[in-house]
C-alpha cells in the first residue's frame, strides 16, 4: 500500500532518529494522525524552537537560550570564576547540578577524545578552554569527563596541556557507587577506592 | 568454530580482548572484542553506561576480560564479565593508552568477524602485556606490526627481490608496498611507488620476522632507524588498507605535544 506523502514523509523523519526503526516511526506517525490537533502543533513548534531557540554559550558552551551570551551559570555572579569543571557533556551539566553541591563554572568539551575513532583535540572546545584557563582568575581546574577510556584519555591530555599554567587540577574520585557490591566490582575500580579511602578515626 | 558447537546451545563462554565500544540504545553498548575461541565478534552489553553496572569495568578497551554470551536472533548479548587482566598501567598515561589503541585499530582494521586466529589473539595478549609493562613502546609496536602481518597473511618477502629473484644483498634496497617485500637495487630504482630501505632497517626488519620478541628485544635500534622503519611499515599497512589509521596521528601528537595547542610565550618550555 502506498501511503500519502505527508505520512511517508514523517515516517522517514522519525527512522531517522537514534532508536527508532520503521516500525516505531509508523506507529508515532498513525499516533499523531490520530491525536488532537494541538498535540501534532505543539510538537512541531517544538522542534523548530529546538535549533532556532537555542545557542551555546560563549564562555563555556554549554547549551542555552537564544539570544543570550552567556548562560544563567557563566552570567550568575555567586557562582565562583576561578573554579571550572570540565565536562563531556551538557547533560554532564545537569548531573552536576542536581547535586546542589558545586558552586563553580563549567566547561563543556562535547565530546571526549578518541584515539580509535579519530576524535582529535580540534573536534572538541579544547582551545577555547585552554584560552579561558589562560586569561588568568581561574585556580583550579577539576577534570569530571567519564571515567571510561576515552574520558580518562581526555584527562590526561587536558593535564598535559594544563600543567604548565601552574593551577590546581584535579579529577573527580573515583570508587564504589552507592548501592553496590564488592564482589562484582573491577580491579581498577577497587585498587581505587583502596587507595582513596576514606579516615573513619577521627 | 561455531558450527561445530551443538546448534541448540544458547550460552557461549568466551575470553576476549575488548577492542572498543560504541553507545548503543539508552544505556547499553555495542562491544567489538577480539576472542581467543572465535575471533573478532560484536556483543551488546545492556545497562553497561548506568553508574551501578557490574559490567562495565569488565569491558573497557584493552581489557581482557571472561565472558558469558547469550546469542539472541541476531544479536549476541554479554551477560557475565570478569576481568583476566585490566593491563590498568596502560590507562594511567597518554603514551600507554595511544599505543595501545594503534595496536587495537590495526587488529581491528585487518580482520574480519568470526574468524577464529589463536595464534592473532596471542600476540595481542602479549603486546598488550608489553606495552603495559613499559618496554620500549616502539619496539613492541614495530614487532607486532610484522607478526600481525604474517599471521593475516601479507608478510613481506625480504630475502629474495620481487623483481628478479635474486637474494637480497646486505646494502640498501627498495621496498615496494605493491609487491609486498623487498627489491633490489636495478629493480627497484626506477619502480614506482617503491622507497628506499636502508641496509640496517631491512636487517632489523627481517630480524623481526624470524624472532621470539625475548631476541627482538636485544635490537639496539638507533632512532633514525626505528623512524625509518615506522615510516616504511606504516606506508605498507596504509597501502594494504588502503585507507588512513586513525592513531598514528595520535602518536605523531605524543612526539610533539607542545604543538597540540599553542600556549603563550614562555609557558612552552615549563
Amino acid at each position: 500500500m502506498l501511503l500519502p506523502e505527508p505520512i511517508q514523509n514523517l515516517i522517514d523523519a522519525f527512522s531517522r532518529l537514534p532508536g527508532v526503526g520503521p516500525k516505531t516511526a509508523s506507529r508515532l506517525t498513525f499516533y499523531l494522525l490520530r491525536a488532537p490537533e494541538n498535540l501534532a502543533h505543539d510538537l512541531a513548534e517544538a522542534l523548530t524552537n529546538l535549533k532556532t531557540g537555542t545557542t551555546y554559550c560563549r564562555t563555556c558552551y554549554n547549551i542555552t537560550s537564544a539570544g543570550r551570551e552567556e548562560c544563567e551559570i557563566c552570567s550568575s555572579p555567586t557562582r565562583d570564576a576561578s573554579l571550572i569543571c570540565v565536562v563531556e557533556e551538557p547533560l554532564d551539566v545537569i548531573a552536576l547540578e542536581r547535586t546542589g553541591g558545586y558552586q563553580g563554572r563549567y566547561h563543556v568539551l562535547h565530546g571526549a577524545l578518541s584515539p580509535i575513532e579519530g576524535i582529535g583535540p580540534e573536534q572538541l572546545k579544547m582551545r577555547e578552554l585552554i584560552g579561558r584557563v589562560r586569561s588568568g582568575e581561574v585556580r583550579e581546574v577539576i577534570l569530571a569527563t567519564n571515567p571510561s577510556m576515552e574520558g580518562d584519555y581526555t584527562a590526561a591530555y587536558l593535564r598535559q596541556q594544563l600543567q604548565p599554567l601552574g593551577l590546581r587540577l584535579t579529577r573527580l574520585a573515583r570508587g564504589l557507587p552507592v548501592g553496590g557490591d564488592l564482589e562484582y566490582a573491577d580491579q581498577g575500580t577497587l585498587l581505587r577506592a583502596l587507595s582513596g579511602r576514606q579516615e573513619m578515626s577521627e | 568454530m561455531m558450527e561445530q558447537r551443538d546448534k541448540r546451545q544458547r550460552v557461549l563462554k568466551l575470553e576476549g580482548v575488548v577492542l572498543r565500544h560504541s553507545d548503543w540504545g539508552e544505556a547499553d553498548r555495542l562491544i567489538w572484542l577480539f576472542t581467543l575461541e572465535l575471533g573478532k565478534i560484536r556483543a551488546v552489553a545492556k545497562g553497561v553506561r548506568k553508574i551501578r553496572s557490574r559490567k562495565a569495568g569488565h569491558l573497557e578497551p584493552f581489557t581482557r576480560t571472561s565472558l558469558l554470551l547469550a546469542k539472541g536472533r541476531d544479536i549476541l548479548l554479554i551477560t557475565q564479565a570478569d576481568t583476566l587482566d585490566g593491563f590498568l598501567t596502560l590507562r594511567e598515561d597518554l603514551a600507554g593508552t595511544t599505543y595501545a589503541s594503534y595496536i587495537v585499530e590495526l587488529l581491528d582494521r585487518f580482520t574480519y568477524e568470526e574468524g577464529e586466529n589463536r595464534a592473532l589473539y596471542r600476540l595481542l595478549v602479549e603486546s598488550l602485556r608489553r606495552l603495559a609493562d613499559e618496554q620500549d613502546r616502539d619496539l613492541v609496536a614495530r614487532y607486532y606490526e610484522l607478526r600481525l602481518l604474517d599471521l593475516v597473511g601479507f608478510r613481506p618477502e625480504l630475502f629474495r627481490c620481487l623483481g628478479c629473484g635474486e637474494e637480497i644483498q646486505p646494502q640498501d634496497q627498495y621496498f615496494s608496498a605493491a609487491e609486498g617485500g623487498a627489491l633490489c637495487p636495478r629493480c627497484g630504482s626506477g619502480a614506482s611507488g617503491a622507497q628506499p630501505i636502508s641496509k640496517d632497517a631491512l636487517k632489523y626488519m627481517r630480524h623481526f620476522q624470524r624472532s621470539s620478541f625475548a631476541d627482538a628485544k636485544k635490537a639496539r635500534m638507533t632512532t633514525e632507524v626505528q623512524r625509518e622503519l615506522e615510516n616504511i611499515l606504516q606506508y605498507y599497512l596504509t597501502y594494504l588498507l588502503e585507507q588512513r589509521l586513525n592513531t598514528p596521528a595520535f602518536l605523531r601528537r605524543l612526539r610533539q605535544p607542545e604543538r597540540l595547542i599553542d600556549l603563550p610565550d614562555g609557558l612552552d618550555q615549563a
